[in-house]
């Protein structure tokens, strides 16, 4: 990024000043290197967020953002209602309620290397990944409509899950005001059939190992020791989600402009959160939300039969939940006032800190999990939300490494098969159905999550607690 | 004629035709392109699809949009378009065949086809050219 776009505001904060049509400021999250690599389009874009009716706060940019549509991803912004602030589909992003969780094994990496194989191959058979998959389960228009309302809470009452697996999922597995009637027949005919079912392209499922510990209280809180074996999974609210996303961009476009809100991208389309189709669209994105925890769910208790049968007595439990694509009603304090928020995190993730009542009681002492999914070859990191992120960034963290090479220049710069071997002489099994979208997730295309990670650590959004390295990477 | 073009996160896409239509289906060829590999795709079923909106570049993204639910309902790729636009409204056909992930070469699915570098223009030669990045 051209620095002339930025005003450094000290080590790891860089404001985006107040010009033009923007209301509030923006702010970005980065290092030297991190604002040097970021395209000059997320300063343009944070701006664009700042123009938008509503806006509390800054216009937030996490230390992982990129040229996005209509919002950076790594965009954060909240509006408030009182104010004639807007909901937008953009600021959500296509893949709604996208997220990871993380899920204990109880096993040591002593007790699961001779199980290696065994284990990738009954996971890589029994996960639904990859392009035009579909689950174990079909439902009807009618059912589907269920698991929108019910999210993972529905998936437990199917058998898919025991309920003390609901307290270590954000909002309890499901949250409140989903409307079906809000989504379109396409979108849940798209979903009929996909409900557990991993996607492709960045998605994914890890086995992992906890290489390394930063803060040992918080880590024995999580339950999270060196040697552990851990399971990642990475996934979202699948067709459902991508209907909803493009049903709304295209009513929100006509929504704008009735609104006389002026737009510099297409993909801002918004509407006042106290309209028709503010309210539809809250409706229909908290039904994608409840979709992508059921999925989630589902996913987790599949990986739970696998384990049941290959080596019992493991017992399967989740750690936490997170999505980062997401627009939540929050209480927030800005500049000493508290108030109710509509906060749009797209690529961001929602970073609880310690006595948050939302959290399970044991993590309500040390602050929320903050789940960061890195790349097959690289490493992820579990981070701790903190008090002083919800005055920083709205209580808001990184969500991952970010793309730095196109897809188009990974396939032409390595195959899949090369990328599988040389994976495999460093330890890390590979599972996918297709070389060419592992070509596209090479490693080398994304950026170096730990850099992300240690910025979100020194700026105060979310203090690292563990780093965990794949072991296994199921892709689709 | 089609190509794809880099993006940072995603893919660009962008059809080249003698027509507006021919460009609009090169575009849906060049979709399909990022999702598997078309050639290796029968054009056995033809499934009928429709859109309607104001302005030639935001009917390019409801014609690919329309195509990928389709493909999505449907768990089929598509190999072969023709398209027939009139004013505002666009009637197509798609050909293809159910998904098979190993003979298709199926890489990666689609979320949707964004507005970004959208445009839809007649170039110095005269060649229709059709294009946007489509979110992966």
């Amino acid at each position: 990024m051209d620095r002339k776009l930025v005003k450094r505001r000290d080590q790891y904060r860089w404001l985006v000043e107040r010009t033009g049509r923007m209301l509030v400021d923006g702010l970005i999250f980065a290092s030297e290197r991190l604002i040097d690599e970021m395209d000059d389009m997320v300063a343009r874009q944070v701006s664009n967020v700042a123009c938008l009716p509503g806006i509390v706060g800054y216009s937030y940019a996490m230390p992982d953002a990129h040229w996005g549509y209509g919002f950076c991803i790594g965009g954060v912004a909240a509006f408030d209602p009182d104010k004639g602030g807007i909901i937008s589909a953009g600021g959500v992003g296509f893949d709604i309620a996208c997220g990871v969780r993380t899920v204990h094994t109880g096993l040591k990496e002593k007790d699961f290397l001779p199980h290696r194989e065994r284990i990738a191959d009954a996971l890589f058979r029994n996960i639904p990944a990859g392009v035009g998959s579909t689950g174990k389960i079909s439902l009807s228009i009618p059912e589907l409509d269920e698991v929108l309302v019910g999210g993972a809470v529905w998936a437990v009452e199917q058998g898919f899950g025991v309920p003390e697996d609901l307290r270590f999922i954000e909002s309890g597995g499901r949250v409140a005001g989903a409307d079906p009637s809000k989504v379109s027949d396409q979108a849940k005919k798209r979903q009929l059939e996909e409900m557990g079912t991993l996607g492709s392209g960045n998605h994914y499922l890890e086995i992992q190992k906890v290489a390394e510990i930063y803060d040992s209280k918080t880590a024995k809180a999580f339950g999270l020791e060196v040697g552990d074996i851990k399971i990642s999974i990475h996934c979202g609210s699948r067709g459902l989600g991508h209907q909803i996303g493009t049903d709304y961009l295209k009513k929100m476009t006509l929504a704008a402009r009735e609104a006389g809100i002026d737009l510099a991208e297409r993909e801002l389309a918004c509407a006042p959160l106290r309209s028709e189709v503010g309210r539809s669209y809250l409706g229909a994105m908290r039904s994608g939300i409840n979709c992508a925890l059921a999925n989630r769910q589902i996913l987790m208790h599949l990986v739970r039969e696998v384990f049941e049968r290959e080596l019992p007595g493991v017992a399967i439990r989740p750690l936490y939940d997170v999505s980062h694509n997401t627009c939540q009603e929050e209480e927030q304090e800005v500049a000493g006032r508290r108030c109710r928020l509509f906060v749009h995190r797209k690529g961001a993730t929602r970073a609880w800190g310690l006595g948050h009542p939302d959290l399970p009681a044991e993590y309500r002492p040390v602050g929320q999990p903050v789940l960061i999914g890195g790349t097959m070859g690289t490493a992820s990191y579990i981070l701790v939300g903190t008090p002083q992120a919800e005055s920083l960034s709205l209580s808001s963290s990184c969500h991952g490494a970010g793309r730095q090479i196109s897809r188009t220049a990974a396939t032409k710069q390595w195959h899949g098969k090369g990328i599988m071997e040389n994976l495999h002489k460093r330890g890390i099994l590979i599972r996918s159905r297709s070389m060419r979208g592992l070509a596209e997730e090479a490693p080398d295309a994304y950026k170096d999550v730990s850099e992300v990670v240690e910025v979100s650590d020194k700026a105060g959004l979310a203090a690292k607690v563990a780093k965990l390295v794949p072991l296994v990477c199921i892709k689709g | 004629m089609w190509e794809h073009f880099p993006h940072q996160a995603d893919i660009g896409i962008r059809g080249i035709g003698n027509t507006v239509e021919e460009a609009f289906a090169e575009g849906a060829y060049a979709l399909m392109a990022v999702m598997c590999s078309p050639q290796k795709v029968q054009p056995l079923v033809q499934v009928p699809i429709t859109a309607q909106v104001e302005g030639l570049d935001l009917l390019f993204v409801e014609w690919l949009n329309q195509i990928l639910c389709e493909s999505d309902i449907r768990k089929m790729f598509f190999s072969r378009f023709e398209v027939k636009i009139s004013g505002d409204t666009l009637t197509a056909s798609a050909w293809g065949e159910p998904m098979d992930p190993q003979r298709h070469e199926a890489a990666v699915e689609v979320k949707a086809a964004t507005y970004q570098m959208l445009k839809v223009y007649r170039d110095e030669q005269g060649r229709w050219i059709a294009q946007c990045v489509v979110d992966v």
